[in-house]
């Protein structure tokens, strides 16, 4: 599963992925990570039998964490399917079911690349 | 023809699609085929760029003459007559850029919306009004019709970046060192694929287009059927079509453009064209270009065919390269489809056309009389260059010495290996830490040679907000600099005249 941690400037420059990792002895992939003079964003993901546990840990080293369940959202109405969304993404979002474009938005790092690519602007982050 | 008409008429009229084809003519045969198959439906729905409407808008009272127009702010073209428009699909809007243009104005038209219409005059007797401002709805114009100059390539390039960075193009997002490919086209649903040599298709045949039924006017524009890329002049009327059929879009960086669904019915009258009709999109061959070459001839990558890059991977040096397309083939199966749908109805028969489209035609380079200016033109060709032993106090007496803040850093064999600045030297004095050239030099550094147009020059320099490019030939060799400020100042110069 994926969270989204939010990072607050005065943690920032702390180890804390390394501390949890340690604490919960979870496998952690960071899929994204994008930190600046204000704050941090960093997308991870988890075994889904530990995420309960990761998020606590993180909560408790004032980490604002966020389940990402449905990352990006497609306006049916807008999709076209053609498919310029599938070979951009680097986690495999989007495939093809028949000639229709479908979405496994659980694989989703919220990287926005789709957003502009698309040509019917039919996809949109959910930014929480 | 006029039996497949009665037919249309009787309701037993028997229509496939494109992709149906194939698998009966490998049944049946082609006598079988002929003998079981009217029409074969085919469709199309991609970004087809070359697009517009003529629009009518009825006289104002006072009368105008309406010199230069703007819909939702979109400009469209008023020099026909007094009342005459034609709105093109790519032009941006002046407030919104790219992410409104002509195609959203289609695309707000044929869903029932307003748009204002803001004109000015050219002041005549017969029509003395200066401006004027009105809202109007698709109804409310005498005619709106849709005529596109160049529609449904027979075959397009599909596309693929070999450079550094991501590009934004008209075929799409191409991710750096070849990380996609995008292409477009329908394969062998595509018109022309299936009547390459006109036997059907031609001037005055009745298709489906954006949902309504129009006509092929002529060949579109660069049209090269001798190399297997024609294309086809459409007609039609936007108060007939429907948006599941047209859509605006917008490519990053690119612009607004408009997605056509185009349908032409392919009468299988003889073994001939059911063979023609049976085309697969194994059969259909195009090429991957490089867009990361900014030139109008674009290097060829590798060739592939449409079931490759249907198949969303193709091999580009050893390595799988995801593909997509930019084109529906999903909304091409229901312009196949509806136009069967159509037919079968006894609503849409077939025309014969008056005249094939022409199997010769051209599309040479664009002719410049006016100057281009290459790197060669303006590079100062007198550069110091230093080796990487040298020390920091050297450098920096020659750089003030010099003319210039950069210092190309050179092999022992004089090819370029970096790049010293003037802040370089500056920072390392102030840190104190570093006393050669080796440890401070940039070392990717971006380079020019002497035969590339200036613009792409001056681009780069603004892209990767650097001041100066060494310009190299191809060993490698530094034989002249070009800094943003010749580039700046020939510009300022020749925007001036």
């Amino acid at each position: 599963m994926k969270l989204m941690l939010h990072v607050a400037p005065g943690i920032v420059r702390k180890p804390i992925v390394s501390s949890v990792i340690l604490e919960t002895h979870a496998l952690i992939n960071i899929e994204r990570a994008k930190v600046d003079a204000v704050s941090g964003e960093i997308v991870i993901d988890v075994d889904p039998e530990k995420c309960n546990k990761v998020k606590e840990a993180f909560e408790e080293k004032g980490v604002r964490v966020v389940l990402l369940e449905m990352p990006v959202i497609k306006d049916e109405d807008e999709c076209i399917h053609c498919g310029a969304c599938i070979s951009i993404c680097p986690t495999g979002t989007f495939h093809f079911e028949g000639s229709e474009v479908v979405a496994d938005a659980g694989k989703c790092v919220q990287c926005g690349t789709c957003v502009t690519a698309c040509p019917q602007r039919a996809l949109k982050l959910v930014l929480k | 023809m006029s039996e497949i008409n009665e037919r249309i008429r009787d309701g037993s009229v028997r229509v496939v699609t494109a992709e149906e084809m194939p698998d009966l003519v490998d049944e049946l045969g082609t006598d079988g085929a002929v003998r079981e198959v009217d029409v074969v439906t085919t469709g199309t729905f991609g970004a087809m760029c070359s697009s517009g409407v003529f629009l009518n808008t009825g006289h104002s009272d006072p009368p105008i003459k309406i010199s230069k127009a703007w819909l939702n702010n979109v400009e469209a073209y008023g020099g026909i007559a007094a009342v005459d428009l034609f709105l093109g699909a790519t032009q941006p809007s002046e407030d919104k850029g790219d992410e409104y243009g002509g195609a959203h104005v289609m695309e707000d038209l044929i869903m029932g919306r307003e748009v204002e219409l803001r004109a000015q005059g050219a002041i005549t007797d017969c029509y003395p009004r200066l401006d004027l401002e009105t809202t109007l709805k698709l109804d409310d114009f005498n005619q709106a019709t849709m005529v596109n100059p160049r529609n449904s390539y027979q075959n397009y390039a599909a596309a693929a970046n070999s450079t550094d960075r991501t590009l934004h193009t008209y075929m799409g997002t191409l991710l750096p060192r070849y990380g996609n490919v995008s292409y477009s086209g329908a394969g062998a649903l595509s018109p022309i694929p299936n009547d390459p040599n006109f036997e059907q298709i031609g001037i005055g045949t009745r298709i489906f287009l954006c949902g309504a039924q129009g006509h092929i006017i002529g060949s579109g524009t660069q049209h090269l059927p001798q190399e297997g890329f024609s294309t086809l002049m459409v007609k039609g009327d936007l108060k007939e079509m429907s948006n599941e059929f047209l859509r605006a879009a917008t490519f990053q960086d690119y612009g607004p453009s408009l997605y056509v669904g185009l349908g032409v019915p392919i009468p299988v009258l003889n073994e001939n064209m059911a063979r023609k009709t049976a085309v697969r999109d194994r059969d259909i061959v195009t090429e991957i270009v490089d867009y990361g070459v900014p030139r109008r001839a674009r290097p060829t990558v590798r060739k592939v065919n449409y079931e490759q890059l249907y198949s969303g991977f193709v091999d580009i040096d050893g390595a799988e390269v995801k593909t997509s397309a930019l084109s529906s083939r999903h909304v091409a199966r229901k312009v196949a489809r509806a136009l069967g749908d159509s037919i079968k109805s006894g609503e849409f028969f077939l025309s014969a056309q008056s005249e094939p489209l022409p199997k010769v035609g051209r599309n040479r380079p664009m002719k410049q009389t006016k100057e281009f200016l290459l790197v060669g033109d303006v590079m100062s060709p007198k550069v110091v260059t230093v080796h990487e032993e040298i020390c920091i106090k050297e450098a920096a007496q020659m750089i003030i010495g010099g003319t210039f803040d950069h210092l190309p850093v050179v092999s022992a064999e004089e090819k370029l290996i970096g790049m010293v600045t003037a802040w370089d030297i500056s920072k390392a004095v102030a840190s104190g830490k570093t006393s050669h050239i080796s440890d401070m030099m940039t070392r990717k550094v971006f380079i020019a040679s002497r035969d590339e147009p200036l613009e792409l020059a001056a681009r780069k320099l603004d892209h990767h907000k650097i001041s100066a490019l060494p310009v190299v030939d191809k060993d490698h060799h530094v034989i002249g600099m070009v800094t943003s400020d010749q580039v700046s100042r020939l510009y300022s110069r020749r925007r001036s005249v």
